[in-house]
């Protein structure tokens, strides 16, 4: 039973698309963030008229990214992984530009304080947030972007 | 940041792996914004901006189907026929129409009303007579206050009896308009 009415998918797509973008820029690098967006979209499309629940779009759409991100990822097994799984209950007030050279940066932490900076600007997380995506204490979530920062700003200088 | 080129390779991909079961566009006329949207059958719906978009797309979402997107390209035939209709020269339309978002009695009223020539008009009672109901003209102009897809199918071209000139969905100003128009 259908739970609420789904919207026309245009309004889902202009609703949550830079969200999932953003997403994906953190997860896979800019390079191939258009191609898993794209990829994202198409099988969201396909799948819509089918989906039982309407009230949680942006978390299906998160669910079906990180899907096309391991895919990619897996496709491209020298990459790293994806960082955790975001929450997809929040809005991305900001609209950082994908920064190929930044974003490659952050791809090159070690996982833990990638994850945690990801989550932190790319998902625009909580502390609390990221601590509970992560499975770790808010102190060790604070500590490990605050390490993936101070290291990123001394490659950067 | 999401880019109009991206948005136009996403519609494209959309819709050549026919996932786009409802495309939607705007156009400018001289009765004011119309909202279209077409299924791969045809034409399906006109809306006046006298009517809210968010309600019309989600009545479409739910009587239909949700895969809608904004498809400009597909439109282009209908656009192009409303385009030459509202300069004075298209005389009869020919896109294909999709009656879907009408009930059966108001798909009689709508294909017996798309018989009314360019130009002429006809009463309440003429239609409701067309289609075997002498006594229906008050059903008759609720089905016609219900056309999905106005202009195209003239239920402007449908006065009362003595040539008052009843009423009209999208408002009176466009049915004298319309008419206006066609009386050259």
């Amino acid at each position: 039973m259908k739970t609420t009415a789904l919207p026309p998918f245009q309004l889902v797509f202009d609703e949550h698309a830079h969200a999932v973008l953003t997403f994906l820029a953190g997860a896979v690098g800019a390079s191939e963030a258009e191609d898993c967006f794209q990829e994202t979209m198409l099988s969201a499309l396909r799948a819509y008229p089918r989906l039982q629940d309407a009230s949680n779009l942006r978390g299906w759409l998160f669910t079906i990214a990180r899907r096309k991100a391991i895919d990619a990822h897996r496709a491209r097994a020298r990459r790293p992984a994806p960082v955790a799984d975001p929450d997809p209950g929040a809005t991305v007030d900001e609209h950082p530009r994908i920064d190929d050279g930044l974003w490659d940066r952050v791809r090159g932490l070690p996982i833990k304080q990638r994850k945690a900076v990801v989550l932190r600007f790319a998902g625009d997380r909580s502390y609390p947030e990221i601590a509970g995506a992560m499975s770790v204490s808010q102190d060790s979530a604070r500590q490990s972007v605050h390490e993936g920062l101070k290291k990123l700003r001394r490659e950067l200088q | 940041m999401i880019t109009n080129a991206m948005k136009d390779r996403f519609v494209e991909r959309a819709q050549a792996k026919r996932l786009v079961d409802v495309a939607v566009t705007t156009m400018d006329s001289p009765i004011g914004t119309l909202l279209l949207m077409a299924t791969p059958k045809g034409l399906v719906r006109i809306a006046f901006e006298s009517e809210n978009r968010d309600d019309v797309l989600g009545e479409v979402a739910e009587n239909l189907s949700p895969r809608i997107l904004e498809a400009p390209r597909r439109l282009d035939p209908v656009r192009r026929e409303l385009e030459r209709y509202f300069e004075g020269n298209l005389r009869a339309f020919e896109v294909p129409l999709d009656w879907s978002l009408a009930g059966d009695f108001a798909r009689r009223v709508l294909r017996r009303t798309a018989g009314i020539p360019y130009g002429s008009v006809a009463s309440y009672g003429d239609v409701a007579m067309g289609v075997g109901t002498p006594h229906g003209a008050r059903a008759v102009g609720n089905a016609l206050g219900s056309n999905p897809i106005p202009v195209v199918v003239p239920c402007h071209r449908v006065i009362r009896t003595g040539g008052a000139i009843g009423g009209y969905g999208g408002g009176l100003a466009r049915k004298r308009w319309l008419l206006a128009l066609e009386a050259g």
